[in-house]
């Protein structure tokens, strides 16, 4: 599946987007944050236990403890600030 | 009913003119456009000058996000005709940046709708501000008070 960053914490992965094949026992948003710090310094920066950001998978926004089954994109992003 | 993120400015007059064309039930038309600030005044923020800012949003989720809000909008008020233009990309202080308009046969629902069309707009979109100070580039923080405006919107 395909795995997104944007704002700051695009910069802080280094990457805005990559391919990830995550182990058949990373089934949700939750567990896929998870895998993904081990991944960089960055990743685990970006993606820190406490850190203030959301998830979208497939572009609509979801919750930590969402199933990624059937996911092609996930999405990770701070606060909006839009407006 | 209509939603566009664009990186182009808007003509404020043409759009407005052409969501009431034809329409003669409308009765009351809100507007709001939001432009970037030059100084960023909140206190207890940061106090640098802001020269311009680049908006990144996330094409695809962006639209959708605006649609469902706007749906929403449509449930809770009798609305003849809505709005919502938003800019991405690199703007300068005194630029345009969104623009809500929102028409309805009475003024009440125009002036409520639009005003919880921006409140949602905020902090449901995905949009994200990176600021350019003297000081350098900044990604602009949540804001509790734009949470608390949102909020209120919220069904108990």
């Amino acid at each position: 599946m395909k795995v997104r960053y944007f704002a700051w914490m695009k910069r802080t992965v280094g990457v805005a987007e990559e391919e990830v094949a995550p182990p058949a026992d990373v089934t949700t948003v939750g567990e896929l944050v998870v895998w993904l710090r081990q991944k960089s310094g960055g990743h685990a920066e970006a993606l820190a236990e406490g850190a203030a950001f959301g998830a979208a998978i497939d572009k609509r926004t979801a919750t930590f403890d969402a199933q990624l089954a059937g996911a092609h994109e996930v999405a990770f992003f701070p606060p909006f600030t839009g407006g | 009913m209509a939603v566009r993120v664009q990186e182009a400015d808007f003509d404020v007059g043409a759009e407005l003119e052409r969501l009431t064309t034809g329409n003669k039930r409308i009765g009351g038309l809100a507007v709001f456009v939001g432009l970037v600030r030059e100084m960023h005044v909140r206190e207890g923020y940061h106090r640098d000058r802001v020269d311009a800012l680049t908006l990144e949003h996330y094409p695809g989720m962006t639209e959708q996000a605006l649609e469902a809000i706007e749906a929403e909008a449509k449930q809770r008020w009798p609305l003849e005709a809505t709005l919502i233009v938003h800019r991405h990309g690199r703007m300068e202080a005194g630029d345009r940046i969104v623009l809500v308009a929102v028409g309805s046969p009475h003024r009440e629902a125009a002036f409520e709708a639009c005003e919880f069309l921006v409140d949602w707009l905020k902090t449901k979109a995905p949009f994200w501000k990176l600021e350019e100070t003297p000081a350098g580039e900044k990604w602009v923080g949540a804001h509790a008070d734009d949470d608390q405006a949102a909020a209120r919107w919220e069904k108990k």
